[in-house]
């Protein structure tokens, strides 16, 4: 028999919101209410899973766009007279691809290009990276790559901003300003052969970071922008590193002219940059669950369009949902 | 436990933001992170619960097995916990990295459990002395962002009352030896009685104020953190502290009256596959562990089958 029989108690006070999803057959839900006093606002959220919604990619889209999308093991094409390139292999006589990506073709090459990827780095992009070891005369630093990226005492500001020759002193006091576990934000110098980067913080903009938050996120989202630092109209500063790694901190005081990271307030923040920094945290973890591509713009919008949640709420699926599917019609629009 | 690196500015902003009750996700000191629970889902075990809450992913299963009773309990059945730290969850844990994480874990679960209340272990005999039911309670971490023992002690709870035990039937034959059936009606089972299975919440202590489900920058922050399990009723069932730091005798009492609890309610689901039912409702009461204690988290799952009654 199809019934569905619901009770709802209402409790005074308290929020009470079901939804269901798809038929419901000879299901009741029965709730009872549990050793209830006094209601305060809600400290643990308890619920069962949701089906994830499939997305489809909708014709006229696909066609537009001319996207290949293929997954490892796919055929791209059994024509011999193409050039593998990365991301492809030779299976009998057939090029395959390796990763799932996008088919890249340029002339006679054919290559593929993974989604979700490590880090890799070309000159210039800007970084933001953990110092994991200290070694002699530089530091190893983590940022998302296959291989530790470094960063060489000689590329390094000296306190003072004097330009001298790194003597052995230099070399002995090198934990002082850099630890394991301390964050930087760098630049690119250069590609080593095996593929590991190296990096400099020689100019004024970069090296140690102070209070904030890090946010971890995949590469392929960063856009790659004029700049990578930007003043939030919001309150905060955020440096969206092209690595995945997104610093929000609070924005500098009047009287700041960067002094490279050499000192490092640990003055406690105020209430209200807190409250921005939280709330960017999780618009910046909202927009990476549903892949929408992270830069100054939609970073802004996605923070307008939660300011009507509570910051903590932000991290729901539904108001997660709700919070970007907005931002993307913001960005559509600015668009067109 | 997997471990994080924070930089010493980051841990004065965590510090700094717990001391205004205001953490790094926007959380007060005593939120929880979003949690899922599903049970269910692995066939073949007699009982399975999964677990999300924030990134850390518990799964638990259940299998009943007729073994030979503990001699000093000849009535009572038992139950045995085995914790499996996956390396999926962190590289950490490949080869018998996790097993140290994994003994510690079960051992906290045997002394959460070591006791009369927690389960009817009664219920679980079957003939005084030569037979009874053994509950293996198998977790298996997938995913570890902090808050372990709270998400398996949840999963515990939603596992053992997913458990269909069946029912045995004992008859004499000729020699006068005992022959167990066991029935094979799928439905013709026996449930076990959750009321009392205690939940586990964790404490940690950052700066001068305790946090509750704390990510895993924010217990690198932390020196020490108490690990309190509790029933429905409020009963508690075991206490422990962990790290190195040390607690004042005064917090650890202002711990345990930790002002809001959560008591959360449990709805059904329906055993078919297809349908879902996303139901969101918490509720807080206030409660106080030490006087009249009340719940901390409570998960009553009443699923009778297809029908209940209201």
């Amino acid at each position: 028999m199809n019934e569905c029989r619901e009770t709802l108690f209402g409790f005074c006070g308290n929020r009470l919101r079901y939804i269901l999803n798809g038929q419901v057959s000879d299901d009741v839900i029965y709730m009872r209410r549990l050793n209830l006093q006094k209601t305060e606002n809600m400290a643990a959220d308890m619920r069962l899973p949701t089906f994830r919604k499939q997305v489809s990619l909708s014709p006229s889209l696909s066609a537009l766009d001319g996207k290949d999308l293929v997954v490892p093991g796919d055929v791209i094409t059994s024509d011999t007279g193409f050039m593998r390139g990365h991301g492809t292999y030779m299976d009998e006589e057939k090029l395959t691809a390796s990763v799932a990506g996008e088919v890249e073709r340029v002339n006679k090459l054919v290559c593929v290009r993974p989604l979700r990827t490590r880090f890799n780095g070309e000159v210039g992009d800007v970084v933001v990276g953990r110092i994991t070891e200290v070694q002699q005369k530089r530091w190893k630093v983590e940022t998302n790559s296959r291989l530790d990226s470094v960063l060489l005492l000689s590329s390094v500001n000296l306190p003072g901003g004097e330009l001298r020759r790194r003597s052995a002193e230099d070399e002995l006091t090198m934990r002082d300003y850099l630890q394991e576990g301390d964050l930087i934000s760098a630049e690119v110098q250069s590609v080593f052969s095996d593929g590991a980067l190296s990096l400099h913080t020689r100019s004024l903009k970069y090296g140690k970071l102070g209070q904030g938050v890090l946010v971890q996120l995949s590469p392929s989202l960063i856009k790659r922008q004029k700049t990578h630092f930007h003043n939030l109209p919001c309150g905060a500063s955020i440096i969206l590193g092209n690595n995945g790694f997104v610093w929000l901190y609070p924005a500098p005081g009047q009287q700041d002219e960067e002094a490279g990271g050499y000192y490092t307030s640990l003055e406690p923040v105020s209430l209200s940059d807190r409250e921005v920094i939280s709330r960017l945290r999780n618009c910046l973890l909202a927009l990476g669950a549903h892949k929408v591509l992270l830069y100054d713009t939609s970073v802004l919008y996605c923070y307008e369009s939660s300011l009507p949640h509570q910051i903590k709420d932000i991290l729901k699926p539904e108001v997660m949902e709700e919070i970007v599917m907005v931002t993307r019609q913001k960005l559509v629009e600015q668009e067109g | 436990m997997a471990t994080v690196q924070v930089s010493e500015a980051e841990k004065v902003y965590i510090l700094h933001g717990v001391r205004d009750d205001l953490r790094v996700d926007g959380r007060g000191c005593e939120d929880y992170r979003h949690m899922e629970i599903e049970t269910d889902m692995v066939s073949n075990t007699d009982g399975s619960a999964k677990v999300t809450l924030g990134h850390t992913d518990v799964l638990v299963g259940v299998k009943a097995e007729m073994g030979k009773p503990r001699p000093m309990v000849p009535d009572e059945g038992y139950l045995e916990f085995f914790v499996d730290c996956s390396a999926n969850a962190t590289p950490e844990f490949e080869g018998r990295g996790g097993d140290e994480l994994g003994m510690e874990l079960s051992n906290t679960l045997y002394k959460v459990f070591n006791n009369r209340y927690s389960v009817d272990l009664k219920s679980l005999c079957i003939s005084r002395g030569e037979h009874c039911w053994v509950l293996y309670v198998d977790v298996l971490l997938l995913q570890c962002d902090g808050n372990l023992f709270d998400a398996i002690s949840v999963a515990i709870k939603a596992a053992l009352f997913n458990t269909k035990i069946p029912k045995v039937h004992i008859s004499e034959d000729e020699e006068g030896g005992k022959e167990i059936e066991l029935s094979d009606d799928p439905y013709d089972c026996m449930r076990l009685n959750v009321e009392n299975v205690p939940c586990i919440v964790t404490l940690c202590k950052v700066g001068h104020r305790h946090v509750v489900d704390a990510t895993l920058q924010e217990k690198a922050c932390s020196v020490a953190s108490l690990i309190i399990s509790v029933t429905h009723k409020g009963t508690v069932t075991c206490v422990r502290k962990v790290g190195g730091g040390s607690l004042d005798p005064e917090s650890i009492f202002e711990m345990t009256e930790v002002k809001s609890g959560a008591c959360a309610l449990f709805h059904t689901i329906c055993p078919h596959p297809g349908k879902l039912i996303s139901i969101e409702c918490s509720v807080v009461s206030n409660f106080n562990l030490i006087r009249t204690s009340k719940l901390v988290t409570q998960l009553h799952l009443l699923c009778r089958g297809n029908s209940l009654s209201v």
